[in-house]
């Protein structure tokens, strides 16, 4: 079952359990973006001071890998630095965009590393960088 | 003797086998039909032996080309019953038979009173529509300031004609529907839109995408005006369609693409152009492919459209049953077997309520179970706006389908609610 490598148990975790989901105050940022072939969009929101990431909010609607995008990039960058989390962004993106020949670093990636197998899946790589790039834009217009 | 065992034999891919050894449930044939043996080797067969241009090759090859290119309009007229084979005017696709329609509207060559549209006359479609009978009619009313209208559909997914009478009025130039609706199911009915349409005088047009591939089409007596459809869902190939119009009004439209072959003189500053249906077929056309679409229609002609659609009416009842039994499915559409064709669109929750995206359902169907299904808007985005869901999962079946098959996707669902329970 090819299916396995891509619904890996964290992510169907995260898509269950969604971490840091909905939208909050204060922010700094608010973006709105969508994938028009399938419909899945999120509004995002992050807080950031003096260079730390402070809260990454969103609500959106969507397949699992969307959601749990969401929830896994909530944790990764909410307390970290606004460097450190577009690293790993940039690790991510590489992934995904990879067709799945790339080698993730897992230290800079940590449980992002479970959507690997997504990137096998052309259709399905804009789920997963749905999330991530709404982030990097919300940071950019933060500043 | 329909023996859908046979059948299934004719279609090479549908014994092969998915990476990871999965055999092949192909239920996406509304999106696009396999293609038997009889179509694949009558195009190898051109190709290799008999290929040239059409029409304008005055040499062996050329007469063989074009003597198979135009039999291939005499077996798609025969198969929609079309008065005469002039009538069948060859596309690239169904989209480009709406358009070629829709741009003789409120174009300044037509001289016909029943093609001169502006402000103040209104063109009708409906809520059920694919994008290729939505977006043409739009582009028709911004061009010439022209208001689009639309029948509402009602929650069991069958056209409101409630308000007909208001809704097509003397101020309406064309009314365009779909005969088969690609994500309810729907067979609308035609012929009370069609009465008012007359009393009005205005034209009618049919996509009837999905529905020539499934039933027997009889152009005549389905009365209207113009009819599309498209090769690649009727077990032909892909880049070939179909414009039936009848010839009085074909004569009375401008032609819709200028170039090789459309005229009949030219001169630096005018032309004069041929006779249907070679005024509207400009440039090389898909010669192999019109062909092959050709030979599609004397395969389901050897069949027998009857047959066919009866197979897939025990088919879809089967299908509604099996998919019924599933708890946290709703079918998109009639649950009911009637005036319906096979094509099941539905939404799926898991056992605690929640909605599990199509998306999500495709996926685990296909990499676990080797079936093929449809997911998103179907390129209808406005009815799945009217039931205020973003997307369905679409099971559509066709001849070479069997109950086996709607049996798999049974379990197949059920497993997906275990996975995302």
């Amino acid at each position: 079952m090819i299916a396995e490598s891509m619904y890996q148990e964290l992510i169907l975790e995260h898509y269950k359990h969604p971490q840091g989901r909905g939208l909050r105050d204060p922010f700094d940022a608010e973006v709105h973006h969508v994938n028009p072939t399938c419909g899945d969009e999120i509004t995002l929101r992050v807080k950031v001071d003096e260079g730390k990431v402070l809260d990454v909010s969103y609500e959106g609607q969507g397949c699992s890998i969307s959601q749990a995008a969401a929830s896994v990039l909530h944790e990764l960058a909410t307390g970290s630095t606004v460097e450190e989390s577009l690293g790993v962004v940039d690790e991510f993106t590489r992934l995904m965009q990879g067709r799945g020949q790339v080698e993730a670093d897992e230290d800079v990636l940590g449980d992002a590393v479970a959507f690997a197998g997504v990137a096998k899946y052309p259709a399905r790589v804009k789920c997963a960088l749905l999330s991530w790039m709404a982030y990097k834009d919300a940071v950019v217009r933060s500043a | 003797m329909f023996d859908v065992d046979l059948i299934r034999k004719d279609f090479p891919v549908l014994s092969r086998e998915l990476p990871g050894g999965r055999s092949l449930v192909y239920l996406d044939s509304g999106n696009s039909s396999q293609k038997p043996n009889q179509v694949i080797d009558t195009m190898r067969d051109h190709l290799a032996h008999h290929y040239s241009n059409v029409g304008r090759a005055h040499h062996t090859l050329g007469a063989e080309s074009t003597a198979a290119y135009e039999d291939a309009r005499d077996a798609v007229a025969a198969f929609v019953k079309a008065p005469s084979r002039d009538e069948i005017v060859f596309t690239k696709n169904a989209s480009e038979a709406l358009n070629l329609v829709a741009y003789a509207f409120g174009n300044p060559i037509a001289t016909d009173a029943r093609f001169k549209v502006g402000p103040g006359d209104e063109i009708v479609i409906s809520e059920m529509e694919h994008h290729s009978n939505i977006v043409p009619w739009q582009l028709l009313a911004q061009r010439t300031g022209a208001t689009l209208r639309w029948f509402t559909v009602t929650d069991e997914g069958r056209l409101d004609l409630d308000g007909l009478d208001d809704l097509v009025n003397e101020r309406t130039k064309i009314v365009s529907i779909v005969h088969q609706s690609n994500v309810l199911g729907t067979v609308n009915s035609v012929s009370p839109i069609l009465a008012r349409a007359r009393e009005v005088g205005a034209l009618m047009m049919l996509d009837a995408s999905q529905s020539v591939p499934h039933m027997p089409v009889d152009v005549t007596e389905l009365g209207v005006d113009f009819v599309a459809f498209t090769g690649h869902k009727m077990v032909g190939p892909s880049g070939i369609g179909v414009l039936w119009g009848r010839r009085e009004l074909l004569d009375a439209m401008p032609p819709f693409l200028g170039g090789g072959e459309m005229i009949e003189a030219v001169w630096m500053d005018r032309s004069t152009y041929a006779p249907v249906p070679h005024k509207f077929e400009a440039g090389t056309p898909p010669i192999v492919e019109a062909i092959g679409l050709g030979a599609a229609a004397n395969y389901l002609t050897g069949i027998g459209m009857a047959d066919v659609k009866a197979h897939e009416k025990a088919l879809t009842g089967y299908a509604l049953d099996a998919l019924g039994e599933i708890p946290g499915l709703k079918v998109i559409g009639p649950r009911t077997n009637i005036a319906r064709g096979g094509t099941i669109s539905f939404t799926l929750k898991n056992l605690s309520g929640d909605d599990i995206h199509p998306h999500d359902v495709g996926q685990i169907l296909d990499d676990a179970f080797g079936i093929a299904v449809r997911v998103g808007h179907h390129c209808a985005r406005p009815l799945h706006l009217r039931f205020g869901i973003p997307a369905t999962t679409r099971a559509s079946l066709y001849l070479y389908n069997t109950t086996d098959e709607i049996d798999a996707l049974a379990r197949g669902l059920h497993h997906v609610q275990k996975v995302f329970g």
